[in-house]
């Protein structure tokens, strides 16, 4: 089993290096769908582990997003200009100013949403259930409307990110923003499924199950919540970063704080896909991109009705998700010992 | 930022009627979902969505000709069954489950019909001019449409008889039974499944309502659902479920304070303020549970 597994992970991780080569035509697609699984699996450490269900994350998507172009851009031009440009290319970075800026705009998009959330979870993470839900819902919302109010970032015209330079060749910057989204990938995986082997993983569980037991047996349950929704707005940070770069167009409700798309995408892929496993959000996330592509590409105009319709289906008809159906199909793959004669007497009561 | 608030008191004044004029609207939407929490336990995302709805119709009445003050009578008739239908299809089969589901599937509904409006009606902002003209108070000081005196009028009206008939009637009677205990209210012959389509629809006609009288007081926008579902979620965690005069209160307060966000931080932090409002409302709650919480301990 152990060496099964290991020839999986090897054979993803060489079809993830190669996908590009093998697809010159989807980079793009592929660096989004690299993306959406950061967010779904880190939206799984909330929703599914955690039971907190939050539609906050997006708040440190944008947050991201905006730290990191702004940084790449302040760092070697007055970014109150850069914004007032507009489009126009009046300042340009040259190739080593660009990825020292990407860089460093990466870093602070990490390490500020991080910050952040241990500030605001410490405020609301001790509300339970839906009054939690509907506060990230409207952390998310204002976060989108006060940004689009400040100035320096653009305002309601937006921020144009820093245009990626002439080196390499056209496939260049396609190439650079597909691994850079999958390094944040495999970063996101090996640090989920490393947390998910722990105690820590358990102390979610107990939370997601009984928090006031939990408490009762001696877990500081407020000091987990935090880390958990840490870890959760570091790998956000990260993904808004690179989606910035790789959107090239920063607008404070339509791409950053979009919670009407990416904050509820996050939450459906993880429902589709299973809350509370590892591999859930992954396949939903992968299953979800692929009919959200075709649906965009077909139905152009209606996507947001069949959005709704979607959502509503998802949530009303595949609550457990794909994992969820499998783990009650094959019980004995997820290692669940069942007991035959049990189960056939129990079927014989219903 | 201009602080004319404080050199002229009688912006003050201002802000404060039309807070109130504004907040008694709010109040009539927060009624209905308070209905619906407390007798479904379900927080309706779509609150906000049913409110532009019920502002489209009226404002369709104003485009063929008639006066859009009739769209307090049409709106929630149609309303009515537009909530039943939306019952019957997604709310009945979350009603059971947990919270969080059924958030979810009303957001769901919620994009729906934002999309939806935004296809049939296009993606204007639109008001149905009422032709009532204003009030001129305090030497001319004060302006206030007569349109919002109208809509605080019609609302009250409304409150008032929703109030009664939820004291008096037999469907009133099995609503409240249903809310107190739906297990104990079945056992007795109340058919919980009719009560909770016939709340549902009483909400969705009370946004009707409100919606008829933001479209002549206001403007409506397909997208600009949210803002009331979380005005109105705001007020009924203030007031506390059942709290009616409470829930009348929260709601002027409300109009108030965004009345004054308006005037002192600008228009465009409006929204912005409203959903961090809701945020610090909360944060402060949790804050004082916990110390009750550890009280107790």
């Amino acid at each position: 089993m152990n060496k099964n597994n290991l020839i999986l992970y090897i054979g993803i991780l060489i079809f993830g290096l190669a996908a590009p080569f093998i697809f010159p035509a989807f980079k793009v697609q592929l660096s989004i769908l690299c993306i959406l699984i950061v967010l779904a699996t880190t939206w799984n450490i909330q929703g599914g582990e955690m039971g907190y269900n939050t539609f906050g994350n997006i708040l440190f998507y944008g947050l991201g997003m905006y730290l990191c172009a702004s940084v790449q851009v302040g760092m070697f031009f007055p970014l109150a200009e850069w914004t007032e440009s507009g489009g126009e290319k009046t300042f340009v970075h040259t190739p080593i100013q660009f990825f020292q800026g990407m860089a460093m705009g990466l870093v602070v998009a990490a390490v500020v949403p991080t910050i952040v959330a241990g500030l605001i979870g410490y405020a609301i993470l001790g509300l339970r259930g839906h009054y939690f839900a509907i506060c990230t819902l409207g952390l998310g919302v204002a976060a989108g409307e006060i940004s689009g109010g400040i100035e320096i970032i653009g305002a309601g015209q937006g921020f144009t990110t820093p245009p990626f330079p002439n080196v390499g060749g056209l496939e260049a910057r396609g190439e650079f923003f597909y691994f850079l989204s999958f390094i944040v990938l495999v970063l996101t995986f090996i640090t989920v499924k490393a947390i998910y082997s722990t105690r820590f993983k358990l102390i979610l569980n107990a939370i997601r199950d009984n928090e006031d037991k939990a408490e009762a047996m001696g877990i500081q349950t407020m000091k987990y919540k935090i880390i958990g929704w840490m870890i959760s707005a570091f790998f956000c940070g990260l993904a808004g970063g690179i989606m910035g770069g790789l959107v090239g167009y920063i607008d404070s409700t339509d791409v950053a704080f979009d919670g009407r798309e990416m904050g509820v995408f996050m939450v459906l892929m993880a429902i589709l896909g299973g809350k509370g496993t590892l591999w859930g959000p992954v396949i939903g996330a992968t299953i979800f991109h692929i009919f959200k592509e075709g649906f965009w590409t077909f139905f152009l105009g209606w996507q947001y009705v069949a959005l709704g319709v979607l959502i509503v289906v998802i949530v009303i008809y595949f609550p457990e998700g794909l994992m969820g159906w499998l783990r009650e199909k094959y019980p004995h793959r997820f290692g669940e010992v069942v007991d035959e004669a049990d189960r056939k007497a129990q079927v014989e009561i219903k | 930022m201009d602080f004319l608030v404080f050199q002229y008191p009688m912006i003050t004044v201002q802000a404060c009627l039309d807070g109130i004029l504004l907040g008694v609207l709010f109040a009539l939407i927060a009624y209905g979902m308070a209905l619906q929490w407390g007798v479904m336990n379900i927080i309706n995302i779509a609150q906000g969505d049913l409110v532009i709805l019920g502002g489209y119709i009226a404002y369709f009445m104003y485009l063929y000709g008639i006066h859009p003050a009739w769209g307090v009578i049409v709106a929630p008739i149609i309303m009515y069954f537009v909530g039943i239908a939306i019952y019957k299809l997604v709310i009945n089969k979350v009603v059971d489950r947990d919270l969080f589901i059924s958030i979810l599937a009303t957001f769901g509904i919620s994009i729906l019909f934002m999309q939806l409006m935004n296809f049939a009606f296009g993606a204007d902002v639109v008001l149905a001019n009422s032709g009532y003209g204003t009030t001129m108070l305090f030497d001319n000081n004060v302006v206030l449409p007569n349109s919002k005196i109208f809509s605080a009028f019609i609302s009250i009206l409304f409150a008032v008889c929703l109030v009664i008939y939820m004291k008096k009637s037999r469907l009133g009677r099995a609503i409240r039974a249903t809310a107190q205990n739906a297990r104990a209210a079945k056992i007795l012959g109340v058919d919980t499944e009719k009560v909770y389509a016939a709340t549902f629809g009483i909400n969705a006609a009370l946004c009707g309502v409100a919606g008829a009288l933001i479209s002549i007081t206001f403007t409506i926008h397909p997208y600009m659902g949210l803002p009331y579902t979380i005005r109105s979620f705001m007020i009924v965690i203030v007031a506390g479920l059942g709290n009616l005069p409470g829930v009348a209160i929260s709601g002027m307060g409300l109009g108030v304070f965004e009345e004054f966000a308006d005037y002192i931080l600008g228009t465009e932090f409006r929204i912005g303020s409203v959903f961090l409002l809701l945020v610090l409302i909360l944060v402060y709650r949790r804050f004082k549970l916990s110390r009750k919480r550890e009280y107790l301990k």
